[in-house]
């Protein structure tokens, strides 16, 4: 523990020393769950006990204050933006926060997705007024002790800068915070209007900068227990396949090596060093049975979803009064008596998530406990998981989140859990396993593939008559909930949100299975979905004879946020007035309950494709710092703009061809374009930003690309296109 | 056994002599800093200095190294004073922060052999290290920035 601590200086853990007790009073608000055991042995001793004024908050007799983050910080600034919601209300200076990642537990819940999950870009909409009530209520509690002890009225106090006064008198919120926690929780307190905040909507630099500019900021792989063994592991190379035999002789007699352990998810190689597991795991002698996908290939998997795609489908149109407006009508009915018609199929590639930090999990399996550290988005399965495979029960489980080197939906996944706590259990010794990057790329959980079939038709005056979308995909849902029939599924969402107004609309979903598992991918339904819609949108402007902001305008006439992302984007993106030899293309979501759009300008020489600038307008509601947001949106292109390009995972006999950055290509500096991003201020409550910006980037280029050349790309990755 | 300066004083490892420098720092002195990315220099998240040029640790067998002067991030400042690290911090470079260490070690490398840097010079000298967060166009600033702090300009 030593070592984390001192790694760590502003993250502490509070995972071993709270103990949670469930109640069943969870609702959105404040809940006094928390219990601190009788004895407390913290790692840092010399340290009061601190006082807890409610799950998020802990406040020492010496002043200092704790935020437990309840979200993942995976890069998307959670461990800033969240503690700012909290001191906003507090009346505390954000730079005294210390930031602890909360332990699994019911408080933590994401009210937004129904259990302890970081995704969907809702951190801050989900925590927008939980944590500020939470900040409000401590300082109620914080100021009803103060006036106590000076036996005043709480109504002639007030809380500022860490402290509560009252006529000339001061006291510290460390000096009122034990009295205060057994004061009443409030249960109506008056938060802020927008006009008084003193943090949120500002730039205010990040909690966790500093630790990541020196080293010292730990990640899951830079964990480091007393007696920690180190572990890697061979999973099958054929995805699904199983072990048939080993011979583990000649790698058990290297150096360092601990144990060979066959596993569910693969054998592990347990050493001293990482180093001694990784050379013995080349040792072993495996025999695998590959099983069912001996033979599967990307060409397979197309011709499979082809094939499904004659199908009719199902009709996957939400059902609720939100999507009533695009109940109506009959687009088949429709299209028969359209003017001008396209019919267009879009087809999406698997691709990897490729995190920097490569998946990894530490176990310490003891007889009646178990602490597990990882970078995780989803604590609870995380504590199942680690539970089953150590043979004990959840509530002895205790999950240590660490920072993420990156999530992007891969950390929803628990699959390099198990392996973990099985090896050591097996050793009796903490081991940490890290999988190589080799590991992470072929043994992803991968974006699923999609082919997405419009057809639309405009009128005679070419306005929007129909537009319909059949989409074929594996489903994502179903491996997490294998008995639900609901034609819902990740992979369709977007497209169920439609955001243009059109009187005939219909949406069918077939879902075809491929023969391996598909995962959550940044932005999951938005990217393939926002590809063919905004591609489709484009055909459609073009077969309308109209610019692409001026057909999209038109179908979002009377909706004014909308309009004003895109009047902002024409003017900031200088529409319709590239640089010489340059093109533009447009892109427009709505989605996070966030509004957003973007400009690619783009040239083509001889067949090279140049990505020069992408403009982008964001209407996200209230910003709680700005300047993430603007990190956010351009990380979303960057992420995107990988994608667009080059990405592409393709399979040979079940396995995955591409292993490591030199054949699954990312973009890098040299590379990235211009990015110039706008924010519109706004004091609606918060939408999401994280995710926004990914799916824009492909349609967007592709648009500008049928600009330059007048050819539609209706498949990614780009660079599997002649743009000669 | 092996002996190299590390970030400024004298050590020796006895551990197996093609463990790469990335698995020695990390597993065997508890540098943790440098971190594991791809295994194979292409990702450059496990940049240090050797003998003051900017290097990918990860596969950099420990017998190549005896009489080398080796820098880590941790090795850069004592309280997150180099010029880098100011900008970075004054930029909020970072997202997850994972890379960065590597980003800071090849930046530094930069600026010691070429302390006024042109774009055209930055794509070339940092575009070994990826950043899957996308902190690209703040780690351009903050390099022009560390210039101007080197040059002693301190307001922005």
């Amino acid at each position: 523990m030593s070592d984390r601590l001192r790694n760590s200086p502003r993250v502490v853990d509070f995972g071993r020393r709270v103990f949670l007790r469930r109640t069943a009073c969870m609702g959105g608000g404040l809940v006094l769950a928390l219990a601190l055991p009788a004895s407390i042995s913290g790692p840092r001793g010399a340290r009061a006990t601190p006082s807890e004024l409610n799950a998020w908050l802990r406040v020492s007799a010496d002043d200092s204050i704790t935020i437990l983050v309840d979200r993942a910080e995976m890069g998307q600034g959670v461990y800033s933006a969240l503690p700012v919601l909290l001191a906003e209300e507090l009346e505390v200076d954000p730079t005294r926060i210390k930031v602890a990642a909360a332990p699994v537990g019911e408080p933590y819940v994401n009210a937004l997705n129904g259990g302890q999950i970081t995704g969907t870009s809702n951190s801050v909409p989900e925590a927008w007024e939980k944590l500020r009530k939470a900040g409000a209520q401590a300082r109620s509690m914080l100021i009803a002790a103060a006036a106590q002890k000076w036996h005043v009225a709480p109504a002639d106090c007030r809380a500022t800068s860490g402290q509560v006064v009252c006529k000339g008198r001061a006291a510290r919120y460390g000096e009122l915070a034990a009295t205060a926690a057994k004061m009443p929780v409030p249960k109506d307190v008056v938060l802020k209007d927008a006009a008084h905040f003193r943090l949120i909507g500002r730039n205010l630099p990040r909690l966790d900068t500093p630790a990541k500019v020196d080293g010292s900021a730990e990640f899951g792989l830079d964990v480091r227990l007393p007696g920690m063994l180190y572990a890697v592991i061979a999973m099958c190379p054929t995805i699904g396949g199983r072990l048939k035999s080993i011979d583990s002789s000649t790698a058990l007699a290297m150096p360092g090596v601990r144990r060979v352990l066959p596993t569910a998810s693969g054998v592990v190689v347990v050493a001293d060093h990482f180093w001694q597991a990784h050379k013995a795991r080349d040792e072993l002698r495996i025999d695998w049975d590959p099983g069912a996908n001996a033979s599967l290939d990307t060409a397979a998997i197309c011709a499979l979803l082809e094939k499904a795609a004659a199908n009719p489908g199902v009709s996957a149109l939400r059902s609720d009064a939100v999507a009533a407006a695009l109940k109506g009508g009959n687009a088949a009915e429709a299209l028969k008596k359209a003017a001008k018609t396209i019919q267009a199929v879009y087809e999406l590639p698997l691709l990897a998530h490729a995190t920097m930090e490569p998946m990894n999990c530490t176990a310490d399996v003891q007889a009646n406990q178990c602490d597990v550290y990882v970078g995780t988005q989803v604590q609870q399965l995380t504590q199942t998981a680690a539970a089953a495979a150590a043979g004990l029960k959840p509530e002895q489980v205790n999950v240590h989140t660490t920072l993420l080197g990156g999530g992007f939906g891969r950390r929803l996944e628990i699959d390099f859990v198990p392996a973990a706590v099985e090896a050591s259990k097996a050793v009796g010794a903490p081991v940490k396993l890290i999988w190589t990057r080799e590991d992470d790329v072929t043994h992803d959980l991968f974006r699923p593939p999609a082919r997405e079939e419009v057809r639309a038709g405009l009128d005679e005056q070419g306005r929007l008559l129909a537009w319909s979308l059949h989409i074929t995909s594996p489903s994502i849902t179903a491996r997490f909930d294998p008995t639900n029939k609901d034609p819902f599924d990740s992979v369709i969402e977007y497209a169920q949100n439609f955001p243009y107004a059109v009187l005939n609309f219909d949406l069918r979903y077939t879902r075809q299975e491929i023969g391996i598992g598909v995962g959550y991918w940044r932005s999951v339904s938005h990217t393939p979905n926002c590809f063919a819609i905004e591609s489709s949108i484009d055909e459609l402007a073009a077969a309308a004879s109209k610019s692409p902001l001026d057909f999209r305008l038109e179908l979002l006439a009377g909706k004014a946020h909308h309009t004003q992302v895109l009047q902002l984007l024409a003017e900031r993106s200088n529409w319709g007035h590239p640089a010489r030899g340059h093109y533009q293309g447009l892109a427009f979501m709505e989605a996070y309950s966030s509004r957003i759009a973007q400009v690619a300008e783009v040239s083509i020489e001889r067949g090279q494709l140049k990505v020069h600038r992408i403009t982008c307008v964001i209407d996200c509601g209230q910003t709680v710092n700005p300047r993430i947001v603007e990190s956010q949106v351009e990380s979303g292109i960057i992420y995107g703009l990988s994608a667009a390009l080059w990405g592409n995972v393709t399979l040979r006999n079940g396995r995955p061809q591409q292993s490591n950055f030199n054949d699954y290509r990312v973009l890098r500096l040299n590379e990235a374009p211009e990015m110039h991003v706008h924010i519109i201020p706004s004091a609606a409550a918060p939408g999401g930003v994280g995710e926004a910006a990914v799916p824009l980037v492909a349609p967007a280029i592709c648009n500008a690309i049928f600009a330059a050349t007048g050819k539609r790309l209706r498949s990614l990755p780009i660079v599997a296109h002649s743009l000669v | 056994m092996v002996t190299f300066t590390l970030n400024g004083k004298t050590q020796s490892i006895e551990a197996d002599d093609d463990t790469p420098l990335l698995w020695v720092l990390r597993d065997h002195l508890g540098l943790t800093g440098t971190k594991y990315g791809c295994g194979a220099a292409l990702c450059g998240a496990c940049t240090v200095h050797i003998d003051g040029q900017a290097a990918r640790s990860c596969v950099l067998p420990l017998k190549a190294l005896e009489g080398k002067r080796v820098t880590t991030i941790e090795g850069v400042s004592q309280d997150r004073d180099h010029v880098v690290q100011r900008a970075w911090i004054e930029l909020d470079v970072p997202q997850c922060g994972y890379c960065q260490s590597g980003q800071i070690m090849s930046a530094v490398a930069l600026l010691n052999s070429n302390p006024a840097p042109t774009d055209a010079e930055i794509d070339y000298a940092l575009s070994g290290n990826i950043c899957r967060c996308g902190t690209y166009s703040r780690i351009r600033k903050a390099i022009h920035r560390a210039a101007e702090l080197l040059r002693g300009k301190e307001s922005p």
